[in-house]
């Protein structure tokens, strides 16, 4: 891979983290992890280990993000501080 | 608070950070963990296994203990996952029923026509795409986790274009709770059917005693055999936490 871009990614991949920490609306931070968790998929990928970004894309941005969803959906979507 | 928590993580990574620059480089030949083992594996894989994807043939024969044992963990996973959630199994869920007040219906909105068209036309690709993931693991990237998740996410799909009720229908409760364990049972059954057969345990070879092929390919095909199982665990796991997450345990109604 191209060092710019995996360079551009992993910028991208702290700064969805510390997005996804400092939301207030946990609905946000869900899909932003979930993007976070794409982006970790295409770093793998680039790595040479597309079983592991496959695992990754399937269980990390595809299942969690439902699962996280699915259970913010059920109790509250605010988080108090 | 705040302020000692963001120290003790800026200088926690700083060391981790620093402990790296023991390692060495990325793909080094001369790396202690390229110099013994992996050699081997790349030498003799393929013509001990006739595998040609090397990922597919270390997990599930090399190192299929390992692999039985990921299987046992998702399927205690969601075991307790059922346990804690499902409303009339479990002491835990019944005290909570009782104290709580019952669970109260989301607001349902109107089913879509094209969300519903939608999820029809991508309902057989994802499921085919699932089993051949499945299939052709030992050919390409993939393997029974990756498929179980696959087919599981598309029952899901299922539960969130229409309702949960009519992906319940196409996959009963009944049925996805025995595939978590018939999937562990399978991968521990070949094990146990190698044992019987006067072979180690997971040495799919020794299934030539009532197949009719030659040890390498017994490897290979041992190796399906075991996938499909972490498939049927894995998949039916997926969609009983969604199933439970999704309704609190009611497995009535969903978003």
């Amino acid at each position: 891979m191209h060092w710019l871009f995996e360079a551009l990614l992993l910028i991208l991949i702290v700064g969805t983290a510390i997005a996804a920490l400092e939301s207030r609306c946990l609905l946000t931070s869900s899909i932003i992890l979930g993007a976070y968790s794409f982006m970790v998929c295409l770093v793998y990928a680039g790595l040479g280990a597309v079983d592991v970004a496959f695992t990754e894309a399937a269980v990390g941005a595809g299942a969690g993000t439902v699962f996280f969803l699915a259970t913010i959906l059920r109790t509250g979507r605010d988080t108090s501080r | 608070m705040r302020k000692i928590a963001i120290i003790v993580t800026v200088v926690l990574g700083a060391i981790l950070l620093w402990g790296t620059t023991d390692f060495p480089n990325w793909g080094d030949p001369h790396s202690p963990a390229s110099q013994h083992l992996s050699n081997r594996y790349i030498k003799e894989a393929y013509q001990t296994t006739h595998v040609p994807n090397l990922v597919s043939a270390i997990l599930a024969d090399y190192r299929n203990f390992d692999t039985m044992l990921e299987t046992s963990v998702v399927f205690v996973a969601g075991t307790a996952i059922f346990l804690i959630l499902r409303l009339p199994l479990g002491p835990l869920a019944r005290r909570r029923n009782l104290d709580s007040d019952p669970p109260k219906p989301l607001k349902t909105l109107a089913r879509d026509p094209i969300l519903e068209m939608a999820c029809r036309l991508l309902f057989p690709p994802i499921q085919l795409f699932g089993f051949y993931v499945l299939c052709h693991g030992h050919y390409s990237p993939g393997g029974g986790f990756q498929a179980g998740v696959t087919l599981g996410a598309s029952f899901i799909m299922l539960a969130i274009g229409f309702d949960l009720t009519s992906a319940t229908t196409r996959l009963s409760e009944n049925l996805f709770r025995r595939f978590m364990a018939w999937g562990v049972l399978l991968y521990a059954g070949v094990g146990v059917l190698c044992l019987l057969l006067g072979g180690p345990f997971l040495d799919y070879a020794a299934l030539g005693a009532i197949l009719p092929l030659g040890p390498e390919a017994l490897r290979s095909q041992g190796i399906l055999f075991v996938e499909c199982g972490v498939t049927m665990t894995v998949g039916s796991v997926i969609f009983g936490i969604y199933t439970n997450l999704v309704s609190r345990g009611s497995h009535q109604d969903s978003l």
